[in-house]
């Protein structure tokens, strides 16, 4: 076996694909309005570890990627908050948080 | 980063162990209420992989506005939603899963393929900053992210005005089907919905 000086790249990568698909399987899948909107947090936090790992393994000494970060938790942050928002209304109107029951935009 | 290489894989894996299981769990899991506590757990330890990834900055950032402010946010919406209703079943269900379980598994293994069939051009460690990230960042956020960094504030301002917007419940001193004052402590009660026989 080869010694390592740290974790290889690949490593951090695949955590993240394997994340990002989750998400995608949770937000084609789940019926709760709840969990879809947690699935979308799975996978925003995936593109964080990918911009974080290659920030840190190609670009450490100006480090951009984790300046994308930031950028990133913010917009989930506004996102999560509007979302969730959108969710209440919808539920006061519909009184439920079936995806499958959301059929205004349907012609 | 100081620790040592087998100490550094054994954080790895239990982080990573803990993401997937806990990613797995907040989508599969029957309860919504676990869902919720295991994406924090999901958030916490990626906040670990950053500190792996010597970004002391992010991962403090990740705890106090994922941890802190999305899951509770996320918690109380569950708490202000969360009533037992059985779900109307959807016929073709079984095929739309296996669908989209294919297109998952076809996507994930696309993912990994160039994962690791690509050659990442890695710079030298020895250029790394290491601990000195927390002032580069700053550096970045006051010069060349200016820009970015003014626009986030104005997108946090909006998201907050558009937050309370929607989700208020509009507070009448009259009721409009009847026309009598509207007894103000029972505010919360529990009104016609307008759209629930549409369908």
């Amino acid at each position: 076996m080869m010694s390592l000086e740290s974790i290889p790249i690949q490593a951090f990568l695949i955590v993240s694909s394997a994340l990002f698909c989750i998400g995608i399987w949770g937000l084609l899948n789940s019926r709760n309005a709840v969990r879809v909107l947690m699935s979308i947090e799975l996978m925003l936090n995936a593109v964080n570890i990918n911009l974080m790992a290659f920030s840190s393994y190609v670009d450490n000494n100006l480090i951009q990627g984790q300046v994308f970060t930031i950028f990133v938790i913010t917009v989930a942050a506004a996102e999560a908050a509007v979302g969730l928002a959108i969710l209440l209304s919808l539920y006061r109107n519909r009184v439920t948080v079936d995806m499958e029951s959301f059929n205004l935009l349907k012609w | 980063m100081s620790i040592a290489i087998t100490t550094q894989i054994i954080c790895f894996t239990v982080l990573s162990l803990v993401i997937l299981i806990g990613a797995l769990g907040v989508v599969l899991l029957e309860s919504i209420v676990y869902s919720a506590f295991l994406l924090g757990g999901v958030f916490m330890s990626v906040a670990g992989l950053y500190l792996l990834l010597n970004a002391s900055f992010v991962a403090a950032a990740q705890v106090l506005v994922y941890v802190g402010a999305v899951n509770v946010l996320i918690i109380f919406a569950i708490m202000l939603v969360n009533k037992k209703e059985d779900l109307k079943p959807i016929n073709d269900i079984k095929s739309r899963r296996i669908i989209s379980t294919s297109i998952c598994l076809t996507l994930l293994s696309l993912l990994i393929r160039v994962d690791l069939t690509n050659i990442w051009s890695l710079s030298s460690p020895q250029n790394s900053i290491g601990e000195e990230s927390t002032i580069r960042i700053g550096e970045h956020l006051f010069s060349d992210y200016l820009l970015p960094f003014e626009v986030a504030s104005v997108l946090l301002l909006m998201a907050m005005i558009g937050a309370i917007v929607l989700a208020r419940r509009d507070v009448m001193s009259k009721d409009i089907s009847t026309g009598l004052p509207v007894d103000q402590e029972l505010i919360e009660k529990s009104s016609e919905p307008l759209l629930t026989n549409k369908n």
